[in-house]
């Protein structure tokens, strides 16, 4: 039996291990899941257990239910985005499909796809699974995880076909204003370089409200959005997102969805709309994972370990204080039951750093701090 | 602000200055004057813990307490003496069809209901009273007492 090469070029996800290792332990205090700890809202609950009830699990159509497109269609002018529900929005079963059909739907064979390092983990194997050339553009604390049109430039992005943005940031927690991502637009039109945006943290951030690169002049044409319900309304496992973008290109992610998806969780989409209206349920959510941030961040700086200030999603991405970030998280899970991620999961510019996510109660974010300390000291 | 600090106390009394500094953006001075003025008006009243007492083999009940009033006796005055029972761990004058609920905490069930027979039913005022012995507790101030189950993958991307 012969395994494609384009599969065997891709190593398995560096999370694996230490999952493994996490899960033979007793009384681990996780900080390494990308999930929110809170249940999703009661109304989205409830209507997916009615629907449910009545038996409403039948296939819907290709490009999802009409309403959800719909209500996605009103709910996304909060972010100055506008999007026809008849032809510009496709349902997709999370964002992970989003971005494997974005990218399948777009790179030719050895086109250069532009990922920002260090990102979530699966723009660089999609890309390679697509036949496409990865071409990583490289942040730091110091650039503050953002890119730039300098960055671009000299990472020699000015070649590429497409450049996948995801802001705010997994794993740094980094967000991009609307002047960062003017250059980035700059840069991208002068370059004929193709967007795909994936925003579905663009709920969570604190202080600084989420701008959208699709909103930016003459960019709608040249972007794909892509979101979903996973992070603002705690729906993981009820795999719904979203892609917003030109008629034609959402026309062509939709033929590859058709044969390989058919359609989206139908409970999930019958819990969609309710969760769009649950806006107090999200803003409870982002006041205590904002407190939680803010907690974590000065526990760091007492321990005397150097944090960027991340000001989305629900993580942080701390300096490693020692030279490694793999021995460390390895030595920090078996000898205090503390996991966090190793920063090298996310590329390689994430070495030397940690991926923390305050998604966890108070309860268990103080110890864990207290057990970080004692580790550290 | 007042409102902030104040529900992060109800959450965790033992949180320290610096994290309620940190966790509200202000300065640890600025903090420290409002628990101070917190607690001059009597709005936070203590810091006690959330225990499990059945642990600890205490008893506990909610009684319902009727009463009638007279024309020298108003609710505050029957208040003022249930509450300076020893037993008495909380009581509330309530709307709907009695009037006190008071929650009661001894040492065994015999002792609560001598407590009652000997100390309430007795007052003048009081009409009836009906006792619901505690058999289980899932949550108390605000704290779940067996933890919900995270059912969530311990490392994911």
């Amino acid at each position: 039996m012969k395994i494609a090469e384009r599969v065997n070029k891709v190593p398995p996800s560096g999370i694996r291990r230490f999952f493994e290792i996490a899960e033979e332990l007793d009384n681990v205090i996780s900080l390494g899941v990308g999930e929110p700890d809170f249940p999703p809202p009661w109304d989205a609950r409830k209507a997916a257990s009615v629907s449910l009830e009545r038996g409403y699990t039948s296939y819907t159509t290709n490009r999802g239910k009409k309403e959800v497109r719909e209500a996605i269609s009103k709910y996304v002018k909060k972010w100055d985005l506008s999007y026809s529900f008849e032809d510009e929005i496709l349902i997709t079963t999370g964002v992970s499909e989003g971005v494997d059909l974005a990218i399948r739907a777009l790179v030719e064979k050895n086109d250069k796809v532009a990922i920002v390092s260090p990102s979530y983990v699966s723009y660089l194997p999609v890309t390679i699974f697509a036949g496409g050339d990865p071409l990583l553009v490289s942040t730091n604390q110091e650039n503050k995880f953002k890119i730039s049109y300098k960055l671009l430039e000299e990472s020699g992005a000015s070649d590429a076909d497409i450049l996948i943005l995801s802001y705010p940031n997994n794993p740094t927690g980094a967000i991009m204003e609307k002047k960062d991502l003017k250059e980035v637009a700059d840069f991208a039109k002068e370059n004929d370089i193709f967007i795909v945006s994936d925003e579905v943290y663009s709920e969570l951030t604190y202080g600084k409200r989420h701008f959208s690169i699709a909103s930016l002049k003459g960019m709608k044409k040249r972007s794909i959005v892509l979101n979903g319900f996973s992070k603002a309304y705690a729906m993981t496992g009820m795999r719904l997102g979203y892609a917003l973008g030109p008629k034609e290109i959402i026309s062509a992610m939709n033929r590859i969805h058709q044969y390989t998806m058919l359609s989206a969780p139908t409970t999930a989409q019958n819990a969609a709309c309710q969760a769009l209206e649950s806006r107090d349920e999200v803003q409870r959510m982002k006041k205590e994972f904002d407190k939680r941030r803010r907690f974590t961040l000065s526990r760091l700086d007492k321990v005397g370990i150097d944090c960027f200030k991340a000001e989305g999603a629900f993580y942080l991405f701390p300096k490693c204080p020692r030279n490694n970030d793999e021995t460390f998280a390895e030595d920090l899970l078996k000898e205090e039951k503390v996991a966090l991620v190793p920063g090298r999961v996310f590329g390689d510019e994430g070495k030397g750093h940690l991926r923390l996510s305050y998604a966890t109660d108070m309860d268990d974010l103080k110890k864990a701090m207290e057990r970080l300390e004692r580790f550290v000291n | 602000m007042k409102q902030k600090v104040a529900e992060l106390l109800a959450e965790d009394a033992r949180y320290s200055l610096s994290d309620i500094a940190s966790m509200t953006g202000e300065d640890e001075e600025e903090i420290e004057k409002i628990i101070e003025e917190l607690e001059e008006e009597n709005i936070l009243l203590g810091y006690g813990a959330v225990v499990d007492w059945s642990q600890l083999g205490k008893v506990r009940a909610y009684v319902e307490i009727d009463v009638e009033l007279d024309r020298d006796t108003n609710y505050g005055d029957i208040a003022e003496r249930i509450k300076r029972f020893e037993e008495v761990y909380s009581l509330r004058l309530v709307s709907g069809s009695y009037d006190f609920g008071v929650e009661l905490m001894a040492d065994s069930m015999e002792e609560i209901s001598r407590f009652i027979s000997q100390k309430i039913a007795p007052m003048e005022e009081v009409k009836k009273t009906v006792t619901h012995f505690v058999m289980d507790t899932f949550k108390d101030t605000g704290m779940e007492f067996e933890e919900s189950k995270d059912e969530r993958l311990s490392i994911s991307p």
